[in-house]
Formats: structure tokens, C-alpha cells, sequence
């Protein structure tokens, strides 16, 4: 399968270019820190700037590599699926600092360190997309989760905050184990760690029940990661409690880098047992949609709603999983470029929802007669509900078709029926925001929109009205190269 | 290999099942504070390296042990991100009783 690639050993600093994305990533984050150490009079600001540039200067890097290539002894791997799972989650991370650079203040984020910390833990993603060994791939994860746990307790006397640093930190030190505790007892059954060198190891008639068990616990580890049904509860506590522009980052970015490299152990490691774990992604992936759709029903805050459309959404991406074919990996591709991109949208409305002293708005019912007061807002906003429930023309349909087309392939039409259900379900509490935008009475003003926030939202915006005669035929084309890779 | 000794790869294996479901519900089962989180989520990692050890010396095979180092280095970095955590949750509630962190439900 991996043929083409070839492995090549570091015997001169040219050698290691298929890192060099990392490689800068990771000197600029240091040097960046040190920078900010010792240059006293540095504001937080500037630094998040230079963090934004040097992002996009590691996404042109990313897009020049040349080819593809196994590095370190066979555990770092760059293909087309990890360079385009790279660029997304760049792309998220980078448009993530842009809008949280007008809030920093009032959610106590206006540190060097919040940019440094989310430096990090995209180097940490790249590292897990990237990884070829189970090894690499604990490094990757736990460098994300580290900086993670840190970001989200960042305002230190937020008493909601440090709540949400603390359970995420349980519970993400417990999905490691999880995830651990599976990679050990794969490791045992097949006698290796690097993930293109298991499927050797394993097939469909004599694969041991430890072997099995390995590979629950990692699937487990992982659902924890993307907060799939049943291993989403912390997902909800800690998007309320962390600040607004780190909950968007916890949205946007570690979600497409754990799902890339559950697509990765899935379809590659176990792709001799594809029906075992088939039957887990399909019960992940019902469980997801069925209770994101309900469990968001009752809810009246903006960003525990997120929570819950961001779990549901991941039952949706992961009915492409479900299918164990390429078209569904690229489903998956597709689906989660097109999250990502809602992701920020989102959240780039969420943060500028502010009355006019300038306190954060968090509850649905504040948002009454926002089309009247912040008529373009409104209009983005609606936009983005519209596009998450997966209504035609937008970009969420094209997303969902993608998913269901894989699935219905391979005769998975149960599946499909209650994703679809579960989609229409959904479509009450994101129409809910809509009515209350548009046709309740305005309580209060509203503060007046950052320039930079306006300019995310329009571009967002025009992404999902025009997918599909803009964007929709080359990211299709992107994602379908990135899948055939695997 | 390690059989020579009379213990053979099922009794580590079943000393570090063990180990790993004691963690487990220790994370879940406990009411009193967070430190015995702390200490459980160490026994989770310790059933791991046991594991690990114990495949690497039957294999032949020296992964396993550059794996249980790599979670060594790892953990203590864990650990001391999660006393940070903690003592900051302590200086706004007063408290790190596991029922008192209870503020953000539904």
C-alpha cells in the first residue's frame, strides 16, 4: 500500500524536508516565547500577530512539500491525507487567533502564553496527523492535550474556567490511558507499533480477542478526543466553562486532528478487520447524532449548544467512516473542511454577540431582534444555522450528501435513514436561534462589530453560500487525493 | 523468556488488567477528592507500562520499552499540568472536594 514512499535515512539537514513544516513550527513557538520573555514591554497582541504569520508561513511550507515520505525510522509519515488534514488544521488554528484578538482582554486571554500554548498544540496536531507509530502518535496527542488543559484554565480567576480546565484534565488524562492501555495490548498481539506495520500482523481469521480488546481501548481513546457518543461528556462543560475563543479552538482544530487520526488507525492499521470496527463507528456515530439532536433541545446557552452541534456533527462525519471505503474517508475530508470552516464562522459571531457595555452575550434569549440592531450579523448568523441543519445550496448539504453517498454504497441505509432524521431533529434548535434573531422584540443594543470579526464572517459566509460553484469542486478533488492516499 | 522464571506473560497481563480497572474506578467511583484522580489516572499509566514491559521481554523486541519510557516522561509532565490546574481550583472555590466541582451541568 505504502509502496511509492519511500524511507529515507537523516543524514543531512535536506533530508528532513518532509518536516520542515514542523521543524519551523516548532523553532518560530520557541523563539516566539523567548521573544516575548525578554522584550518587557511586548504587547499581547503583537505577539498573536506574529503567531498568525508564522502559521501561515508553516501552511506555505506544508503546500510546497514536494512528495511524500516516511521519516525517523519509519514513525513520521507525510502523505496526501496528513498534508491536507495539516492545512485544515492551520487554517482553523490560524483563523482562530484572528478573531480572538478583539476579546483577548474581557475573556483574560490578552497573555503571550494563550498564543504560544495554541502554537504548541498545533504542533502537537500536525505531529499526531503525521504519525506513523503508535508512538508518535501518543507524543503528538499528548503535546495537544498538555497545551490544551492549560489554554482552557487560562483565566485563572474565572471560577468556570478552572472548573472546565479540571474536568477536561480528568477526563482527557483518562482517555490517554484508555488509549494507551489499547496501544499496549496491540503492540503485544502484533509484535509492532507503527500503524502501516500492524495490518501486516493481523487478519480477518486468526485476529485474537487481545488484539480486539487493543483495539477498542484505542478507539475508545480516540472517541474521547473527537467527544463521540458515549465519550462526550466533558465536551459540553468544558465548551461552557473556557473562555469563548478557546472553546472555539477546542471546535475547530483538535476535533479534525483526532479525526483524522482515527480515519488513519481505522483504514490503515485495522483495515483487515474492517467489520469489527465498523460495528463501533456505526454505533459511535447513531449514538452522536441521536443525542446531540435531542440533548441540544433543552439548551439556552450559545456555546453548550455548540457543544452539542459539534458532537452531533461528529456522528455525522463519522457515518463516512462508517462505510471502511475511500469515498468515505473523503467524506470524512470533506466533512471536516466544511466544519471547520462553519466552526469559525460561528464562533466569529459568537464573539462579537456583545452588548453595548461591551459584556459578552451567552444565552439564546439575549439574541432577540439582533436582525433589527446588527442586521449583517444576523444575516452570517442565520447563514451558518441554516448551513448546520444542511440545507441546499449551502455548504453543510454538501457536506452531509458526501457522508450519506458512502454510506448508502456500501448498504448502510439504517444509517443513512437516522442521520437524516436525526439531521431534520436538529434543524428545531438552530431554527430556534434564527426566530429568535428575527422575529423577537430587541431587549437591549448591541455593540458595533470588529472590522476583523465582520471580515471572517463575510468571507465565511460568501465560502458557504457559494460552495458549490466556488470552493466545492476543488476541495472535493483535494479530499478524494488526500483518501486515495491512505 | 519470561517464563523461566515461573511467572509467565498472563500473570503480568492480569497484574496490569487489574491495576487498570482499580484506576478506572478509582476515576469514577471515588466521592472524596481529586488527588485520588490524580493517583488513579498514575495507576491507569503504570498498568500500561507493566504491559508494555512485559510484551516487550516476550517479544524480544525493545519498542515496548522505549514506549513505557516515552509514558514515563510524559506522565510526569501530566501529573504536574494537573496540580497546576488544581491548585488554581482551589484558590477560587476553597475546596477540592470531587462533589463540589459541580457548577457547570445540564
Amino acid at each position: 500500500m505504502q509502496s511509492a514512499i519511500t524511507s529515507s535515512d537523516i543524514t543531512s539537514f535536506a533530508s528532513l524536508a518532509p518536516a520542515y513544516p514542523e521543524l519551523l513550527l516548532a523553532v518560530g513557538t520557541v523563539v516566539l516565547l523567548l521573544i516575548a520573555l525578554f522584550w518587557k514591554s511586548h504587547r499581547s497582541g503583537v505577539i498573536a500577530g506574529v503567531a498568525i504569520v508564522l502559521l501561515i508561513a508553516t501552511f506555505a511550507l506544508l503546500v510546497m512539500q514536494p512528495g511524500d515520505a516516511v521519516l525517523f525510522n519509519g514513525v513520521f509519515i507525510v502523505d496526501g491525507f496528513a498534508r491536507y488534514m495539516k492545512a485544515l488544521v492551520l487554517g482553523g488554528a490560524a483563523f482562530i487567533l484572528l478573531i480572538s484578538l478583539s476579546s483577548a482582554r474581557e475573556h483574560g486571554l490578552d497573555k503571550f502564553e494563550y498564543s504560544i500554548l495554541i502554537l504548541l498544540a498545533t504542533l502537537g496536531m500536525m505531529v499526531m496527523v503525521s504519525a506513523n507509530d503508535l508512538m508518535s502518535l501518543y507524543v503528538g496527542l499528548e503535546l495537544q492535550s498538555l497545551a490544551l488543559y492549560v489554554v482552557a484554565a487560562m483565566k485563572r480567576d474565572d471560577s468556570k474556567a478552572t472548573e472546565a480546565g479540571l474536568k477536561y484534565f480528568v477526563l482527557g488524562a483518562l482517555s490517554s490511558g484508555m488509549l494507551l492501555y489499547g496501544a499496549s495490548l496491540v503492540y503485544g498481539f502484533t509484535g509492532t507499533t507503527q500503524i502501516d506495520q500492524i495490518v501486516n500482523a493481523i487478519t480477518a481469521e486468526n485476529r485474537s480477542i487481545g488484539l480486539i480488546f487493543g483495539m477498542v481501548f484505542l478507539l475508545a481513546g480516540i472517541a474521547f478526543k473527537i467527544s463521540a457518543v458515549p465519550f462526550h461528556m466533558w465536551t459540553p462543560d468544558v465548551y461552557e466553562g473556557a473562555p469563548t475563543p478557546v472553546t472555539a479552538f477546542f471546535a475547530a482544530a483538535p476535533k479534525v486532528a483526532a479525526m483524522a487520526l482515527f480515519v488513519r488507525v481505522t483504514m490503515v492499521s485495522f483495515e483487515s478487520v474492517t467489520r469489527d470496527w465498523q460495528q463501533i463507528v456505526i454505533f459511535l456515530s447513531i449514538a452522536s447524532m441521536g443525542l446531540a439532536a435531542f440533548a441540544a433541545i433543552g439548551q439556552n446557552n450559545l456555546k453548550r449548544l455548540m457543544a452539542y452541534s459539534s458532537i452531533g456533527h461528529v456522528g455525522f462525519a463519522l457515518v463516512g467512516l462508517s462505510a471502511g471505503t475511500i469515498t468515505g474517508a473523503e467524506g470524512v475530508a470533506v466533512y471536516m473542511a466544511i466544519y471547520v470552516a462553519m466552526t469559525v464562522g460561528v464562533f466569529a459571531c459568537l464573539l462579537s454577540f456583545k452588548t453595548a457595555d461591551g459584556s459578552p452575550i451567552e444565552t439564546i434569549g439575549e439574541l432577540a431582534g439582533l436582525s433589527r440592531k446588527r442586521p449583517f450579523v444576523a444575516a452570517i448568523f442565520a447563514i451558518l444555522m441554516f448551513s448546520l441543519i444542511g440545507l441546499p445550496p449551502l455548504a453543510g448539504f454538501f457536506a452531509k450528501w458526501q457522508v450519506f453517498l458512502a454510506a448508502i454504497e456500501q448498504g448502510l441505509f439504517v444509517l443513512a435513514v437516522i442521520g437524516v432524521l436525526a439531521s431534520a431533529v436538529s434543524a428545531f434548535y438552530y431554527l430556534r436561534i434564527v426566530k429568535v434573531m428575527y422575529f423577537d422584540e430587541p431587549t437591549h443594543e448591541f455593540a458595533a462589530v470588529p472590522a476583523e470579526l465582520g471580515a471572517v464572517m463575510a468571507g465565511v459566509g460568501f465560502v458557504v453560500v457559494t460552495y458549490f460553484v466556488t470552493v466545492g469542486a476543488p476541495l472535493t478533488a483535494a479530499a478524494a487525493l488526500a483518501a486515495g492516499s491512505l | 523468556m519470561l517464563a523461566a522464571t515461573g511467572i509467565g506473560l498472563g500473570h503480568y497481563l492480569a497484574v496490569a488488567a487489574i491495576l487498570f480497572t482499580i484506576g478506572v474506578f478509582g476515576i469514577f467511583l471515588n466521592r472524596k477528592n481529586i488527588i485520588v484522580i490524580l493517583m488513579s489516572v498514575e495507576l491507569i499509566l503504570l498498568a500500561v507500562n507493566i504491559n508494555l514491559v512485559a510484551f516487550s521481554a516476550e517479544l524480544g523486541d525493545l519498542a515496548g520499552q522505549v514506549f513505557a519510557l516515552m509514558i514515563l516522561t510524559v506522565a510526569a509532565a501530566e501529573a504536574a499540568i494537573g496540580l497546576a490546574i488544581l491548585v488554581i481550583f482551589y484558590r477560587n472555590r476553597g475546596t477540592i472536594a470531587v462533589e463540589d466541582v459541580n457548577s457547570l451541568k445540564g
